[in-house]
């Protein structure tokens, strides 16, 4: 039986906004006729031809300068990194060229684009190609960060930020992909999910977990352990980095007093630390513990399995630092 | 291209020299404190941005560099607009956010000056890709360096370009200067242009100093582009009379060069040549430079009335959808 996954939720939301919107399009390495890499974009080439779908070179500068320079002109683009890890080649393009045109040019000018790409570690994919840096754009004004943790939010999320007027980071994560250039699964109707507005995928009374991608099924499980020893988590994601649901993370903690934070970048400068210091600023008034953030250890991610799963948290890790936090 | 009219001869000269007296303006009401920020002055090699342009339709779609504000006045931008700009006034093209390293007109198809060594380079040719998809035949055109020619972003974007046949004309404007470097100290070959075989794509030397040159070679690269032949690399051999930025004295570069390079100034050849060849009233070049005086009276001082901006300002126009600065939807 075909079910709906992350992956189809992708494809789905690409081919929806590419029916909707002639000047939507994709660019990106093996994107078109190969079907993408992770088999996301598979078929997409056959429905809508070359002009929809460019297969690039391996040349990720110009797949991202490409993009933003067809945004200028009315294009709506969709770039792909095909590893989140190659950004690093393009970093100029998105980060002193995408994210500082609208303001640069006093509002005249905008760069209406999505740049996907895939993020986190997928087992033993190593130092190289499992690294997590949305708080690298995060920290950049001018963008918006999105960070989608179920098909059904991967799906509504890229449908607006296609639709978005700002310069969109898109991350998916590996192993949520859930087969890799399997048969496609069924379709699901999925509206597009405004940015800003996070979800709550349990509610709790005594700790708020904020968590997404992969991180955010560690955390449930962990509070499905926890509910078995009478300590009852919130589990909410906030779905968009940039913009940020403040209002219903207050929420959440005028409800919990208790923040911890789990994602799977290294904590050090992560996207963590910005929302405990947040936290910290805006809501000590709830708040009745310390804020505690699981990340990845400071290291770069192992190959070795045993290395990789000391590095990278896990449903032990958020369940440990939750008692920690509680007791 | 058909050489020109003595009317068009004369507004070739006209653009020239409103980019050389614009610059000579502007560096003057900078060192007298009404422009902050950075200067690259473009003096000297005026007739590469002229030339390019008078090859242009009205369709085309530009990028440009740190040295910019020549490829904007040789495409007809306001230089009132252009100084309110520079003096960071709200009426300025950028609204008082960018300055000279940003400035745009998208109205004429000038997607902005760039602040990074070869930023506007795959711009141009996603912008070209873009319009061909919307079934237009503008091309793209993308000033630079000799220095940007050694970024990644100038050697993946020709690569993607000749394979895609995008029409877009890469054009180097080689000053034998990347910032302080010279050429033979940055890069080993002498003709940028040679780079251009290995993309499978045209490639022409031309003489940056002469205007109805880099004219004609233009409008032979538009002529490819249109036929579906692809882009060109256009290597435009120039000078920049001055130092990098203003304020730097360019003493890096020895005397004898300098006063080769002087002695074929691009304006200077080209006034005289008029003289020679067209059959043009002995005054007509003398009332050229006066209105151009005239223009650029009116518009310093114009953008010297114009409002400064307000503080709070400087969070408006991060994002289309505002956010932080204002509401977040």
């Amino acid at each position: 039986m075909s079910r709906f996954t992350y992956a189809d939720a992708v494809r789905q939301a690409i081919a929806e906004e590419m029916e909707r919107d002639e000047s939507v399009f994709m660019i990106g390495e093996d994107v078109g006729e190969p079907g993408g890499v992770f088999g996301v974009t598979k078929g997409l080439w056959e429905q809508f031809g070359p002009d929809r779908l460019w297969d690039t070179p391996i040349s990720e500068e110009a797949i991202v300068g490409a993009a933003v320079g067809a945004a200028l002109v009315g294009g709506r683009p969709i770039a792909e990194i095909m590893f989140g890890d190659f950004v690093t080649l393009a970093m100029d393009m998105i980060v002193n060229q995408a994210a500082k045109i609208h303001y640069m040019t006093g509002g005249r000018l905008s760069a209406p684009m999505v740049v996907r790409m895939v993020t986190g570690t997928a087992g033993s994919t190593a130092a190289q190609h499992s690294q997590s840096l949305e708080s690298w754009f995060v920290h950049v004004p001018g963008l918006k960060v999105v960070a989608p943790s179920t098909p059904e939010d991967a799906k509504g999320l890229l449908r607006s930020a296609i639709r978005d007027p700002d310069p969109v980071i898109y991350f998916e994560h590996k192993q949520l992909y859930g087969g890799r250039g399997g048969p496609a699964g069924d379709v699901v109707q999925v509206e597009p999910i405004p940015f800003g507005v996070g979800r709550v995928h349990r509610e709790g009374e005594h700790v708020t977990i904020v968590s997404y991608l992969k991180t955010l099924h560690h955390a449930l499980a962990a509070a499905e352990a926890l509910a078995e020893e009478g300590i009852s988590c919130e589990v909410w994601d906030p779905r968009t980095l940039v913009p940020f649901d403040h209002a219903g993370l207050r929420r959440s903690l005028t409800k919990t007093g208790r923040l911890l934070v789990a994602h799977e970048a290294v904590t050090r400068g992560g996207f963590g630390a910005e929302i405990a210091a947040w936290a910290a600023e805006e809501c000590h008034d709830v708040l009745t513990a310390p804020i505690t953030r699981v990340g990845a250890r400071n290291a770069p991610v192992p190959y070795a399995p045993e290395l990789e799963s000391h590095v990278i948290p896990d449903a032990d890790r958020i369940a440990d630092a939750v008692r920690k936090l509680v007791g | 291209m058909e050489r020109p009219d003595g009317e068009e001869a004369l507004g070739l000269l006209r653009r020239m020299l409103l980019i050389r007296r614009f610059e000579e303006r502007a560096a003057k009401l900078r060192a007298g404190g009404l422009i902050p920020g950075f200067l690259h002055p473009y003096i000297g090699q005026e007739a590469v941005a002229v030339g390019v342009c008078a090859a242009l339709g009205d369709d085309a779609v530009l990028t440009s560099t740190h040295r910019g504000h020549g490829h904007l006045i040789a495409r007809g931008a306001d230089p009132a607009r252009m100084f309110a700009e520079l003096f960071a006034r709200t009426t300025g093209y950028n609204g008082g956010k960018g300055g000279s390293l940003h400035m745009i007109d998208a109205a004429l198809g000038f997607l902005g000056a760039n602040g990074i060594v070869g930023g506007g380079i795959p711009l141009a040719a996603g912008a070209a890709l873009q319009l061909r998809r919307a079934g237009r035949t503008a091309v793209g055109v993308t000033f630079f360096g000799d220095g940007a020619s050694n970024e990644g972003s100038f050697h993946e974007t020709l690569n993607l370009a000749a394979l895609w046949k995008l029409p877009v004309l890469f054009v180097c404007e080689n000053n034998l200067y990347g910032e302080f470097t010279r050429q033979d100290r940055h890069q080993l070959i002498t003709d940028v242009a040679e780079r251009a075989s290995s993309y499978g794509m045209a490639g022409v030397v031309v003489d940056g100093n002469d205007v109805l040159a880099v004219r004609d070679a233009a409008a032979d690269a538009v002529a490819r582009a249109n036929a579906g032949e692809g882009p060109t690399l256009l290597e435009a051999k120039t000078y920049r009379h001055r130092g990098h930025f203003e304020g730097d004295m360019g003493r890096y570069r020895p005397k004898d060069e300098v006063a080769a390079w002087m002695a074929r100034d691009p304006i200077d050849l080209f006034a005289q040549r008029i003289q020679d060849e067209w059959d043009l009233p002995e005054e007509a070049v003398v009332q050229v430079r006066a209105e151009v005086e005239q223009e650029l009276d009116k518009a310093t001082a114009w953008a010297k009335e114009q409002p400064h901006p307000v503080p709070s300002g400087a969070l408006e126009d991060v994002y289309v959808e505002t956010y932080e600065g204002a509401v977040l939807r």
